[in-house]
């Protein structure tokens, strides 16, 4: 079985009015968070007047800051709530460590959404697997979400998740709400524990083996270091999940997010307009390439 | 009824070719044509009183160009120089908005669009083929660049057919030349011995709009065939050619290729490659504020994937040697392309062989990977 990735509802958008891609519109935030010590949340409102797009679970969206730059980051709040677009981002560059630094009621230019998303519809009636490493747990938080909000329409749902250590795990508060009150499965891991950790220690794809879940009806989201992708295909693979109900989203350079710079490419791919969600089928070989 | 071979070709002379542009210029139409600057032939605004070179001759090769000038009255009997008309549709350098601060935050006020109507006087079959190569990158597809589509679909195209290709010239192999298909609202084909005439037709109602205001006589048969044997002459005298049957899968397979290596000890990344081709699209975003903070600008900069900060991401650069760029490029020409936007990204023009300050040639590497593929058989699959 092949799933279709679900059409972005921005595709609609695409053909209305005569918008300029390459132009923001101006949001406002109305809460900073920070969840540790380099992640931190962005919850965004428009200014008046600013329409409000639709996204779906995996698109992202390209944050601006006025003479400072640019980034592509994922969406990680609620699908069923657009009116409020929620970032979680690592500050790593010149750009996200200054976003780390903005307020409440800051300005900030949002162009987007755009991209692929997960298939979070197509896999009502399957397990679904999520599997995410560090920062990777962000793009996935709006399919986890979805899924949790019709969780009858799913088989059992497991979140599989790898952190650097104990200090690095995202959405703490929400993941421990999520297993008390949903039927989900969690386990996380670490690279590195403290002396207080009395969880996993090891690589997330090490947790597979573990969990329960039938593999010839699992569909599997994957997020993370592109190495820790091919590993983590390649254990469910042993588990039986065929790498065609593997999904993953994938992370390059980007200056458009509409496939006009050129710098997302991966082979035949743009990641902004083909991607950033893949069936793993359509980039297993590109991945174990050297530098495409 | 079918319409007689011709029976909508005409002659023009140099006086009656000024007069069209002269009509151009009377429809609004800012000019833009071959120039000689620096010694190439270049594409620039051109003003009333200026009139199109005579007597321009060039010599290609791998990394080598010559212009040589004062030889006859011909205007065209020469190839491309290093620029090409993507100057025009999506300027090296762009301002894609202004942000404004005011008392609640910024707002954004989009990069003034060319408004203006453009003429493109000499645009070669191998230009053409690029341009509606831009079209399906930056308006044909899910979204559109308003800077481009606002140019784009004022320009009034005025292709000229090759007579005399150059040394770097394989735009045959590619099936984009010497002859302009379609694409262009009026064609020329030099035929003149001695004073300058051109063999005209049009090619959409306004190319036709415009034909009605010269002075012109309707081609004869003799001025017809001497269009066609130069052409056909055009055809045999190629410099370069490229086998493009199967190509694209054989590079495919040849990601792992030793020889990219040997390619990249030549390359000096430099890009001149990526700003001369007419296909490459590739841009890169400069962020700008004055002192105050209180107005900055977003610029789009031409960019070149042969530069090492191209495929940055934190922790580091996807394609760090030139071996990986290098392939990038020829792969995304010759391959990639097909599946992108249904066609092959190489148009023939030759520029990034004759503008390769190292002289490497595509059209040798091709060969040399079609050999090294045709000496190992295809895995069976």
């Amino acid at each position: 079985m092949t799933l279709a990735v679900a059409e972005a509802p921005a595709a609609a958008g695409r053909t209305g009015p005569p918008s300029d891609p390459m132009l923001p519109r101006p949001w406002r935030v109305c809460r900073s968070v920070r969840e540790t010590d380099d992640t931190f949340t962005l919850e965004l409102i428009p200014e008046p007047g600013q329409p409000v797009q639709p996204f779906a679970a995996g698109q992202f969206n390209m944050l601006y800051l006025p003479g400072i730059g640019e980034v592509p980051i994922s969406i990680s709040g609620d699908p069923t709530y657009p009116h409020t677009l929620v970032h979680t981002t690592r500050a790593v560059g010149a750009v996200t460590k200054k976003m780390a630094a903005i307020r409440r009621g800051d300005a900030i230019g949002v162009r987007g959404p755009f991209g692929t998303a997960w298939p979070v519809e197509d896999s009502e009636g399957n397990d679904v697997v999520f599997v995410a490493g560090g920062i990777g747990l962000a793009p996935l938080r709006p399919a986890l979400i979805q899924v949790l909000s019709r969780r009858e329409r799913y088989g059992r749902v497991v979140l599989l998740y790898g952190a650097r250590t104990p200090d690095d795990i995202l959405f703490r508060k929400q993941l421990r709400e999520w297993r008390a009150d949903f039927d989900l499965e969690i386990q996380v891991t670490v690279d590195r524990a403290t002396h207080d950790w009395r969880g996993n220690v090891g690589v997330v794809t090490a947790l597979i083996s573990r969990v329960p879940f039938e593999p010839g009806h699992t569909v599997a989201m994957i997020c993370g270091p592109e190495v820790m992708i091919r590993y983590t295909v390649m254990e469910l693979e042993r588990r039986g999940v065929t790498p065609d109900r593997a999904y993953v989203s994938l992370e390059r350079n980007m200056k458009c997010a509409v496939g006009f710079c050129g710098h997302c490419q991966l082979g035949p791919l743009f990641i902004c307009k083909d991607g950033p969600i893949f069936p793993y089928e359509k980039v297993a070989v590109l991945l174990s390439q050297r530098e495409v | 009824m079918e319409t007689a071979p011709g029976a909508d070709r005409y002659v023009l002379d140099l006086t009656a070719l000024n007069r069209l542009i002269e009509a151009v210029r009377e429809a609004g139409y800012r000019v833009a044509g071959p120039k000689v600057r620096d010694g190439a032939l270049c594409y620039e605004e051109l003003d009333p009183d200026e009139t199109l070179p005579q007597g321009v001759r060039d010599e290609q090769g791998a990394g080598r160009y010559r212009l040589r000038t004062g030889g006859d009255a011909a205007l065209f009997s020469q190839a491309v120089g290093p620029h090409s008309w993507k100057r025009f549709l999506s300027p090296p350098e762009q301002r894609l908005f202004t942000a404004k601060k005011d008392d609640r935050g910024f707002r954004f006020e989009p990069g003034a669009i060319d408004d203006g109507k453009w003429a493109f006087i000499g645009v070669r079959p191998c230009d053409l083929a690029a341009i509606r190569l831009w079209d399906k990158v930056f308006q044909d597809g899910a979204w559109a660049d308003s800077a481009y589509r606002a140019i784009r679909e004022r320009v009034l195209v005025v292709a000229v057919q090759c007579t005399a290709p150059a040394g770097t010239c394989f735009c045959l192999s590619m099936g984009t030349g010497p002859r302009a298909g379609h694409g262009f609202d009026l064609a020329l084909t030099e035929i003149g011995n001695g004073a300058p005439r051109f063999l005209v037709e049009a090619g959409t109602p306004t190319g036709e709009e415009i034909l009605a205001l010269v002075p012109k006589v309707r081609a004869g048969p003799e001025e017809i065939a001497e269009g066609e044997r130069r052409l056909g002459q055009a055809e045999t005298s190629m410099g370069r050619s490229l086998d493009v049957d199967g190509l694209a899968e054989l590079l495919s397979r040849q990601v792992d290729s030793p020889r990219w290596e040997e390619i990249a000890v030549r390359c000096l990344a430099c890009g001149n490659c990526t700003m001369a081709c007419p296909t490459c699209f590739c841009t890169t975003v400069e962020d700008t504020s004055d002192l105050t903070g209180s107005t900055a600008e977003r610029w789009r900069r031409w960019d070149s994937c042969f530069t090492l900060g191209f495929s940055y991401i934190h922790g580091g650069s996807v394609r760090r040697t030139i071996s990986a760029r290098y392939r990038q490029w020829m792969t995304h020409k010759l391959a990639t392309w097909h599946a992108q936007f249904g066609e092959t990204g190489c148009v023939g023009c030759g520029r990034c062989i004759t503008w390769c300050p190292a002289g490497i040639d595509i059209t040798e590497e091709a060969r040399l990977f079609r050999q090294a593929a045709e000496a190992v058989p295809a895995p069976r699959s």
